[in-house]
C-alpha cells in the first residue's frame, strides 16, 4: 500500500501533533492547547485516510461511503453524549469503557485484515500473521478486561477479587494456549485459519476477564492505567498489520503513557506491578486483617459545631479527600467550606495522594469540577512535611492513604506504602460513615491516634452542616 | 496461663504492676491472674477490688511461681529463686546496676524481659513504661517544687502589691522535662528549657517555653531519644550558661539521664550558690547519683547560700510513687499492651524475631542473650504545635519517640520531569537482553517490518519521555486524551472497508463506529475537564 510522500508527511504531522498534545497536558496552563493539538492531529489523520481510501477504492458504491459516514456520525454522537453526560465521579467508568472500545476495534481490524487476505509471502506472510495474532490477542484482553473493570467501578460486579484455585496456573495455561494456537493458524492456507483466530479471541477474552476479576477494588487505578496501556499496544499492533505509521506511533505513545501511569500508581502503593496484577490484594475488603499491633485506645468523636469551632480557630487547614468524597459527591460542599474558611483568613490547602480515588488524578478532577483552584491542590511529596505545622486536617472519606501503619507496622499489608502523614498535625478530624476498614481491608491506627477525632456520618451531609456552622 | 503479681518490696515503692482495671482486661483475654495479698494497698487498690475484677489473691510464693511474673522493680535473688524454670519475668531489671541478675535468671532458666529496654519506637510506645513514668515524674517534680517554693508560680497583681512569676529552668527536654515544662507553664511560671538535642527546640517552644542554647556546634542526638555524652568544651559552655541562668531562676528541674551510667553533674554547688534565696532544685536523676552535686537521695537538702537564706534541693527517688495510683494504672496499662504483643490470647510466649520484644530480652532458655544489633535512630520526631499546655503534657510521650526508620523511599518518579533514576544492575541486564532480542529480530524479520519497528520503538521512547513530565493532577485528563487518540484505530477500520461488503468490510464499519465513540468522547470529555481547572 503505497500512498505517496504527502500521505507519509501528513501522518508524520499527525504524530507530532499527538506528541505535542501529550506534552501539552504536562501543565495546567498548556493542557487545553494540548487537547486541541490532539483533535487537530486526529482530524488530519482521518481526513488523509479518507482521501487515501477513496483514491484506493474508486469503485466503492455510494452506499459504502454512506455507511462509513453513518458509522462515524453515530460513533461521534454516542461519544459526545457520553462526554457531556458523564459525572466527574463517573470518570473512571467512562475511561474504562472507552478502553474496551479500542480493544474491540482492534479485534475487528485484526480479524478483518485476516479475512481480507494478504499478498505477502514467506517470512513476510508469517510476520504479517503474527502481527494480526498479537493485535487480536491484546485487543481481546483489553476489551473484556475493560468491561470487567467498568463493571467493578460501577459496582455492578463486586469489588472483591475473585480468586479461583490455581489461578496462576490457569492464566499461564491460557497464555500458552494463545501462543501455541498461533502455529496451526500461521500454517493454515487461505483463510481457513479463521477458526483458530476466533478460538484464540475467545481464550484471550476469558483471560482478560479472569485477570481483572482477580484484582481488588482499591487497585483499580493501576488496572485502568494498565488497560490504557494495552489499548495503546493493541492500536500499535493494528498499525503493524495495516502497515500504517500513524497507528504505530499513536499506539506506542498511548502504550507508554499507560505504562508510566501504572508505574506511578504502583510506586505510590510501594508494590510491584506483578504484585498488583497477580496479587489478589485486599482479600477481605471491609473487615480488618489481623495485624500484630492490636488496636487499642478509644475512638473519640466530635460534633459538627465543635469541628467548626476548631476550623474557625485554626490558622492553617489541610483537607485530604479520598474516594469517600467522590462517593458522597461532597466536592461542592468541600469547596464551599474552603471558601468560607478562606474568607475568615484561614489558609486552606488540599493534599492529594497519588492513588486516592479510582483513577489517577481523580481527586484533582473532582475538586476542579467543584471550582477549587488548582494551586491550592498539592500532591503528596509537596505537602507531606507541612502537616507538622498544620492546626487542623480534615480527612474526607480516605483511609488507607492516611494509615500510619504503612510506615511503622511491618505486619501491615500496606507496610512501606508512602502515605500522607496527617497525624503529625495538631488535630485530625476524620469524616467517615462508620468504623469499617478501607479497601485494602487494613485496620487504621489513625482512628485511635491521640490527635484524631471522628465525625461520623455521610460526608456530604457532614460537610454541608460544617459549612453552615462555619458561616454562622 | 497464669500471671503472678507479687507485692513490691523496695522501701518507698508504692506502685504495683497490675490494677483491677488491667486484671479485668487480662482475664478477658483468657489469662489467670494471681495477685499477692496486699500488693495493691499502697496504690489504693484493695484485694477485694482485684477479686472483683477476676483475679485470685494468693501468697507471695504462689505469685512468684506463676508462668509469667510481672512487677515494677528488679526482683531480688530470693525472688528469682522462687520462680519456676521456663517462667517469664517482666519487670525493670537494670542489669547495669544489678549485674548479678542476668546470671541468676539464666541459672533458674527464667526468661527475663527488662522493661527499660523496650525500644522507644512508635510501635512500642504503648508498652514504653519509661515514657509513662517520666511523664509522671516531670509533672510531680513541679508539684514538689511548688510546695517548697514559697511563692506564686504565676504573676499576681493584688491590692497589696504584685509578685513576679516564678522562673523555672528545666534541664533536659525529654519526656520528663517536657512534662515539667508543661506543668510549670500551666501554673503560670515563666519557663526556659535546655537540651543538647536541637530537635527539642520545637517541642519546648510549642509548650510556650523559651529554648536556651549555646553557640558551640555539636549535636546531642544519641540513641533512642536520649542525649549522648558531650565534649568537654560543650560542657564548659553549658556550665557557664547554667551559672548565668541560676542567678535569674527560682526553680531548676534537672532530668539528665544517660542510660545505664551515673547521672552527669550539671548543677554543681557553684551554680546553686548563684540562685536567689528560697530557690528550689528538683533532681529527677537522684536515684542514679543526681544531676546536682548537693543532691541526697530521698531527702530535701537545705543548702545555705553564701548571700544568706537557703536553697532546697529535692532528691526524692519516689516521685512517681507519690502518685502511686495513677502510676500503677499507667504502668499496668503498658504491661497489658506488652502481654498482648507477646500473644496474650494464644498463650504468652517469647518471639525472638519480634523487634520490640527481642531488644528487651536479657535471658532466655537458661542463657544470657547478647544485645541485638542496634539500629541507629536519628533525631526525635518533633511534636506538633499544641494549643494548651495541658494537652501538651498528655502528648509528651509522643514527643520523644525517635522517628520510625524510614521505609525505603524510592524517589517517586511522579514529580516534575523526573524520569526513572540511575539504571540498576537488573535494569542493565534487562537492557542487554532487550538488545539481544532486537538484534535477533533484526536478523530474522523482513526489512519492511523493520522500518515500522524502528518507528514503533522510537515512538515508545518519545512517549516515555513526554509522559513523565505530566503533573499528577492531570493524570485523568491525560488518560481521557490518550483514550481519544487511541481511537486512531478508526483509520484501520476505514482502510478495511472494501467495495465487496464482505466480512472484512462489516468488521471495518464496526471498528470505525467504536473508534469514533472514543475519538469524540475522549476529546470532548478532556476538554470539559480541562475547562474546570482554574487558578485562584
Amino acid at each position: 500500500m503505497s500512498f505517496g510522500g504527502e500521505i507519509t508527511v501528513a501522518y508524520l504531522i499527525a504524530g507530532v501533533l499527538f506528541i505535542r498534545s501529550l506534552s501539552g497536558l504536562g501543565k495546567q496552563e498548556t493542557a487545553r492547547a494540548g487537547n486541541f493539538s490532539g483533535m487537530l492531529g486526529m482530524a488530519l489523520a482521518i481526513v488523509v485516510t479518507a482521501i487515501v481510501w477513496i483514491g484506493h477504492h474508486t469503485d466503492i458504491p455510494p452506499v459504502g461511503i454512506g455507511l462509513l459516514i453513518g458509522a462515524v456520525v453515530i460513533g461521534c454522537g454516542i461519544g459526545a453524549t457520553l462526554a457531556r453526560r458523564v459525572e466527574m465521579t463517573g470518570m473512571p467508568e467512562l475511561v474504562a469503557i472507552l478502553h474496551s472500545f479500542v480493544g474491540l476495534a482492534a479485534v475487528f481490524v485484526g480479524i478483518g485484515s485476516y479475512v481480507q487476505g494478504s499478498d505477502h509471502e514467506g517470512a513476510e506472510l508469517i510476520v504479517h500473521l503474527v502481527e494480526i495474532w498479537v493485535g487480536v490477542a491484546v485487543g481481546a484482553v483489553t476489551f473484556t478486561g475493560s468491561i470487567v473493570a467498568w463493571g467493578k467501578l460501577r459496582g455492578s460486579i463486586s469489588g472483591k477479587p475473585l480468586l479461583l484455585p490455581g489461578r496462576h496456573v490457569l492464566n499461564l495455561g491460557v497464555a500458552i494456549a494463545i501462543v501455541g494456537l498461533a502455529v496451526p493458524f500461521a500454517s493454515a492456507s487461505g483463510d481457513t485459519g479463521l477458526t483458530w483466530i476466533l478460538v484464540m479471541t475467545g481464550l484471550a477474552g476469558l483471560l482478560g476477564i479472569h485477570l481483572v476479576m482477580a484484582i481488588g477494588g482499591a487497585d483499580m487505578p493501576v488496572v485502568v492505567s494498565l488497560l490504557n496501556s494495552y489499548s495503546g499496544w493493541a492500536a500499535a499492533a493494528a498499525g503493524f498489520v495495516l502497515v500504517n505509521d500513524a497507528l504505530i506511533v499513536t499506539g506506542a505513545l498511548v502504550g507508554s503513557s499507560g505504562a508510566i501511569l501504572s508505574i506511578v500508581m504502583c510506586r505510590a502503593m510501594n508494590r510491584s506491578i506483578l504484585n498488583v496484577v497477580f496479587g489478589g490484594f485486599g482479600t477481605e475488603s471491609g473487615t480488618a486483617v489481623a495485624s500484630t499491633a492490636q488496636q487499642t485506645g478509644e475512638v473519640r468523636e466530635l460534633k459538627v459545631d465543635e469541628v467548626a469551632a476548631k476550623l474557625k480557630a485554626a490558622k492553617s487547614v489541610i483537607i485530604v479527600p479520598g474516594y469517600g468524597m467522590a462517593v458522597a459527591r461532597a466536592q461542592q460542599a468541600v469547596h464551599d467550606l474552603t471558601r468560607a474558611l478562606k474568607e475568615r483568613g484561614v489558609k486552606v490547602r488540599f493534599a492529594i495522594h497519588p492513588v486516592a480515588g479510582r483513577l489517577p488524578g481523580h481527586m484533582n478532577v473532582l475538586l476542579a469540577e467543584a471550582g477549587v483552584p488548582y494551586d491550592l491542590v498539592l500532591e503528596m511529596d509537596d505537602i507531606n512535611h507541612d502537616f507538622a505545622t498544620t492546626d487542623v486536617v480534615l480527612v474526607i472519606g480516605a483511609n488507607d492513604i492516611v494509615n500510619p501503619g504503612a510506615l511503622d507496622d511491618p505486619q501491615s499489608p500496606i507496610y512501606g506504602m508512602p502515605v500522607l502523614e496527617v497525624w503529625k498535625s495538631a488535630l485530625v478530624v476524620v469524616l467517615k460513615r462508620g468504623m469499617a476498614a478501607g479497601y485494602a481491608g487494613v485496620e487504621n491506627p489513625l482512628f485511635f491516634h491521640e490527635h484524631t477525632r471522628m465525625l461520623f456520618g455521610d460526608a456530604k451531609k457532614s460537610m454541608d452542616a460544617l459549612v453552615a456552622a462555619v458561616k454562622s | 496461663m497464669r500471671i503472678g503479681v507479687p507485692k513490691e518490696t523496695l522501701p518507698l515503692e508504692r506502685r504495683v504492676a497490675a490494677t483491677p482495671e488491667s486484671v479485668k482486661k487480662l482475664v478477658e483475654l483468657g489469662l489467670e491472674l494471681a495477685i499477692e495479698r496486699g500488693a495493691g494497698l499502697a496504690s489504693g487498690f484493695s484485694d477485694a477490688a482485684y477479686e472483683a475484677a477476676g483475679g485470685k489473691i494468693v501468697d507471695r510464693a504462689a505469685a512468684l511461681g506463676a508462668d509469667v511474673v510481672v512487677h515494677v522493680r528488679p526482683p531480688t535473688a530470693a525472688d528469682i529463686a522462687m520462680m519456676k524454670a521456663g517462667a517469664i519475668n517482666v519487670s525493670h531489671v537494670q542489669p547495669e546496676r544489678h549485674p548479678e541478675l542476668p546470671e541468676l535468671f539464666a541459672k533458674q532458666k527464667v526468661t527475663a524481659l527488662a522493661l527499660e529496654r523496650v525500644p522507644r519506637v512508635t510501635r512500642a510506645q504503648k508498652m514504653d513504661v519509661l515514657s509513662s513514668m517520666a511523664n509522671l515524674a516531670g509533672y510531680r517534680a513541679i508539684v514538689e517544687a511548688a510546695e517548697c517554693y514559697q511563692g506564686f508560680f504565676s504573676k499576681q497583681v493584688t491590692a497589696a502589691g504584685s509578685t513576679p512569676p516564678a522562673r523555672v529552668l528545666v534541664i533536659g527536654a525529654g519526656v520528663a522535662g517536657l512534662a515539667a515544662v508543661g506543668a510549670a507553664r500551666a501554673l503560670g511560671a515563666e519557663v526556659r528549657a535546655f537540651d543538647t538535642r536541637a530537635a527539642a527546640r520545637e517541642q519546648v517552644e510549642s509548650l510556650g517555653a523559651t529554648f536556651l542554647e549555646i553557640t558551640i556546634e555539636e549535636k546531642g542526638e544519641g540513641q533512642g531519644g536520649y542525649a549522648k555524652v558531650m565534649s568537654k568544651e560543650f560542657i564548659e559552655a553549658e556550665m557557664a550558661l547554667f551559672r548565668a541562668q541560676a542567678a535569674e531562676v527560682n526553680v531548676i528541674i534537672t532530668t539528665a539521664l544517660v542510660p545505664g551510667t551515673k547521672a552527669p553533674i550539671l548543677v554543681p554547688k557553684g551554680v546553686v550558690d548563684a540562685m536567689p534565696p528560697g530557690s528550689v532544685v528538683v533532681d529527677l536523676a537522684a536515684e542514679q547519683g543526681g544531676n546536682c552535686e548537693l543532691t541526697k537521695p530521698d531527702v530535701i537538702v537545705q543548702h545555705p547560700l553564701p548571700g544568706g537564706g537557703h536553697a532546697s534541693i529535692i532528691g526524692f527517688t519516689d516521685l512517681v510513687s507519690r502518685m502511686a495510683s495513677t502510676a500503677s494504672r499507667l504502668f499496668a496499662g503498658n504491661l497489658v499492651h506488652l502481654l498482648v504483643e507477646m500473644g496474650a490470647k494464644d498463650g504468652i510466649r517469647v518471639d525472638l524475631e519480634n523487634d520490640v520484644i527481642r531488644p528487651a530480652l536479657l535471658t532466655h532458655d537458661g542463657e544470657i542473650l547478647p544485645p541485638p544489633p542496634k539500629k541507629e535512630p536519628t533525631a526525635p520526631a518533633p511534636i506538633s504545635k499544641t494549643t494548651t499546655p495541658v494537652a501538651a503534657i498528655k502528648m509528651a510521650p509522643t514527643s520523644i519517640r525517635p522517628p520510625e526508620p524510614e521505609p525505603e523511599k524510592k524517589k517517586s518518579g511522579h514529580g516534575h520531569g523526573g524520569s526513572p533514576g540511575a539504571p540498576t544492575m537488573a535494569g542493565r541486564i534487562g537492557g542487554l537482553v532487550l538488545a539481544t532480542v532486537l538484534l535477533a529480530v533484526g536478523h530474522l524479520a523482513p526489512s519492511d517490518f523493520l522500518e515500522h519497528f524502528t518507528v514503533f520503538v522510537l515512538a515508545c521512547f518519545v512517549g516515555w519521555q513526554v509522559i513523565w513530565s505530566v503533573t499528577p493532577a492531570l493524570h485523568t485528563p491525560l488518560m481521557s486524551v490518550t483514550n481519544a487518540i487511541s481511537g486512531i484505530i478508526i483509520v484501520g477500520g476505514m482502510l478495511e472497508i472494501g467495495p465487496d461488503f464482505g466480512l472484512a468490510t462489516w468488521l471495518g464499519f464496526a471498528a470505525v463506529l467504536f473508534a469514533a465513540i472514543n475519538v469524540a468522547g475522549g476529546f470532548l470529555v478532556t476538554q470539559r475537564m480541562l475547562r474546570m481547572f482554574r487558578r485562584d
